[in-house]
């Protein structure tokens, strides 16, 4: 196996934070020992629910923000320091996409010229080559000509979220972070993107790391998926198997909570309780007090993230035993 | 047997752009009705519509009948009756619908003065029962807390102990659970499935997920551009979606298991109000458009027994359906 474009080691990223005007500063962990690797021409999704981390461990792994332990190797090489020379080039090479559209494109320039600006910033071709490019662009993200013209409000929803894309591509990058594209877009639209996506991936040999809540669409779009809960990263796997048979109890219970037309698969699991405050992290296993399936050593020890069957890793004391009656049994004797 | 809530041809305009043509939809007694639909297809100015919360900029025409009786029009204080009291409302987000400087059992306690006639320690301990009912743990310190104190998920809760209080016949639930994470979509939706079967109140569900519709709803609705296109029992909708564009939306919903198929995105995007296509206003997103959709704006028709459909081609008619239909 070829060696992973990129390759994250444990991750940690602490906010501070006081609770009220005169309160004491404390550290939030926003991304608690996060490891990944993803390899060349390989999409990794990403999901989790509000304040699992998932986005500000795409940040970290875009370097756009510095970690307070552990790397983020490009390339086989270390990301380099914030705001160098070197940092700036790097951007050429790897690009992010955000939720929302409209508040990443300018709204006093036309499309076109927007699309345009990394050629010129990285300083990329001369004036025709810019030209052609961005001609090209338009029509790889299926943008027709006159959109170029034209500002940000005279376009949908859809064909803002295709100008980024261009925008995006522009430098061809080799990686590329989606940091829930197609949330804001409506069903039919969202196909659309998401088909786009798809197609320029395979076009492009991009490798993305792809950020959503919406198991579905990264499903559609992943080889392989990593579920996070709270920082951490609790199960990875393949794409196909991961929610077909789940192994971590989180998982399980996000499968079961992704609605879907049609006979439903299974029981199902309604989780009782909010997902806690990442300020105040219950100990041992994070997932512990809404897991259906908790027992002693959940509240004091923290499950690691090892290797259950050829491609699929989970953080779970449970993972390996039998069925929860076995851990029963064990915790008894 | 009379519908519970009955609208027909109810149509809105804002500044003289029709924004919804014509919606008839009837819900009965307990029932669960779906609507599904993508932003700005009138999904919700249906109901606001239909319960005179729209501004009075809008035109609104058409009729909506509440066990019969009109209420389109009425007088001020009947509304007052029938919002809260026989049709209560809740929305997206319930942060900005609950007042931040009130505490709960001042904003559950207005509904139980307003419509229940209740006072003092009666609105206390009926305020209470109502958190219980809806699961918000310790409801007897946390009736004295403001909203910022719950989270998203909470408040939710609280809307729907609110919308309960009036004892409703009917909650519109407008996107209840969108802006909420799945493990807290799944226990709001639970909590509504459970109120249906303990109070038999009937509901209409208005979401863009045809997932939380397919499972919450015995009847769906699907809206295009201000008019209802299809309407089936639910499992009917997802097996087998007569017209184009519920074709089409179910199909851009990618699987979650099984073989990956290629999503059947609709090309093109809704039309602008402002300029509606003159037939029917899918066509120019539609594979199957012919040339008779471009000339006049096709009316929903029964298909089967509980089944309609606003499509001329729908390939279950019969030629002469579709013949008589062109020869009109």
């Amino acid at each position: 196996m070829t060696a992973p474009l990129v390759s994250v080691d444990r991750l940690v990223r602490t906010y501070r934070m006081r609770a009220g005007m005169f309160g004491r500063p404390r550290g939030v962990c926003a991304v608690d020992g996060v490891t990944l690797r993803i390899n060349r021409g390989e999409t990794l999704g990403l999901v989790g629910e509000s304040g699992s981390g998932k986005s500000t461990t795409g940040r970290l792994v875009l370097g756009l923000e510095n970690p307070d332990a552990g790397s983020v190797a490009f390339n086989g090489r270390r990301l380099p320091a914030m705001d160098t020379p070197e940092w700036r080039a790097s951007r050429a090479r790897m690009q992010m996409i955000f939720q929302d559209p409209l508040g990443a494109l300018d709204r006093r320039l036309p499309i076109a010229a927007q699309v345009r600006e990394p050629l010129d910033i990285h300083a990329v071709g001369d004036e025709a080559f810019r030209t052609a490019r961005v001609e090209e662009l338009m029509r790889s993200v299926r943008l027709s000509d006159d959109v170029g013209q034209r500002y940000p409000h005279e376009l949908s929803g859809g064909q803002r979220q295709r100008a980024v894309l261009a925008r995006a591509l522009a430098t061809k990058p080799d990686f590329l972070v989606c940091d829930e594209p197609v949330s804001a877009l409506d069903v039919s639209i969202q196909a659309q993107v998401v088909n786009l996506l798809i197609d320029l991936q395979a076009e492009l040999d991009l490798t993305m790391l792809f950020i959503s809540h919406d198991l579905r669409v990264v499903r559609q779009i992943s080889e392989r998926v990593a579920v996070m809960y709270l920082g951490r990263v609790v199960e990875l796997g393949n794409a196909d198997d991961l929610f077909v048979s789940p192994q971590h109890p989180y998982t399980r219970a996000l499968v079961s909570a992704s609605p879907a037309p049609g006979a439903r698969r299974g029981e199902r699991i309604v989780l009782s309780g909010d997902p806690p405050n990442p300020a105040s992290k219950p100990g041992g296993c994070a997932f512990h007090p809404r897991c259906p399936s908790a027992f002693a050593r959940c509240r004091t020890e923290a499950p690691a993230l090892v290797e259950v069957s050829p491609d699929r890793s989970a953080a779970c004391h449970l993972t390996g035993l039998e069925s929860p009656a076995a851990v029963a049994l064990g915790a008894v004797a | 047997m009379q519908p519970l809530v009955s609208l027909d041809g109810l149509t809105v305009a804002f500044n003289g752009i029709k924004v919804l043509d014509g919606i008839s939809l009837s819900v009965g007694r307990g029932e669960a009705v779906g609507l599904v639909g993508e932003s700005g297809s009138g999904k919700s100015v249906t109901w606001l519509a239909a319960l005179g919360l729209l501004p009075k900029t809008a035109a609104v025409s058409g009729s909506v009948k509440l066990e019969g009786t009109e209420i389109l029009g009425a007088s001020p204080s009947t509304m007052d009756r029938v919002r809260g009291g026989r049709v209560a409302m809740i929305f997206q987000d319930p942060a900005s619908a609950l007042n931040p400087v009130l505490t709960i059992r001042r904003q559950v306690g207005e509904s139980l003065a307003l419509h229940r006639g209740l006072s003092g320690a009666a609105i206390h301990a009926e305020a209470r029962r109502l958190l219980d009912l809806v699961g918000i743990p310790d409801a007897e310190r946390r009736l004295s807390a403001y909203p910022h104190e719950f989270s998203g998920g909470q408040n939710q809760r609280i809307m729907i102990a609110m919308a309960l209080a009036g004892n409703p016949d009917l909650l519109i639930a407008d996107e209840p659970t969108t802006a909420l994470d799945a493990t807290i979509q799944a226990q709001i939706l639970e909590l509504i499935r459970r109120v249906r079967r303990e109070t038999g109140m009937a509901i209409v569900l208005i979401s863009h997920d045809l997932g939380v519709v397919a499972e919450n709803c015995d009847r769906v609705a699907v809206m295009y551009a201000g008019s209802v296109v299809e309407e089936a029992p639910s499992v009917e909708l997802f097996d087998d979606p007569l017209h184009p564009y519920a074709h089409g939306l179910i199909g851009s919903l990618p699987p979650i298991d099984g073989p990956r198929r290629r999503l059947t995105a609709i090309a093109g995007t809704v039309p602008d109000p402002k300029a509606m296509p003159r037939g029917c206003a899918f066509a120019p997103r539609c594979v199957h458009a012919a040339a008779l959709c471009g000339t006049k704006p096709p009316r929903l028709r029964a298909v089967g027994e509980n089944r309609r459909v606003a499509c001329v081609i729908d390939r279950r008619a019969r030629a002469t359906d579709i013949i008589g239909q062109a020869a009109e």
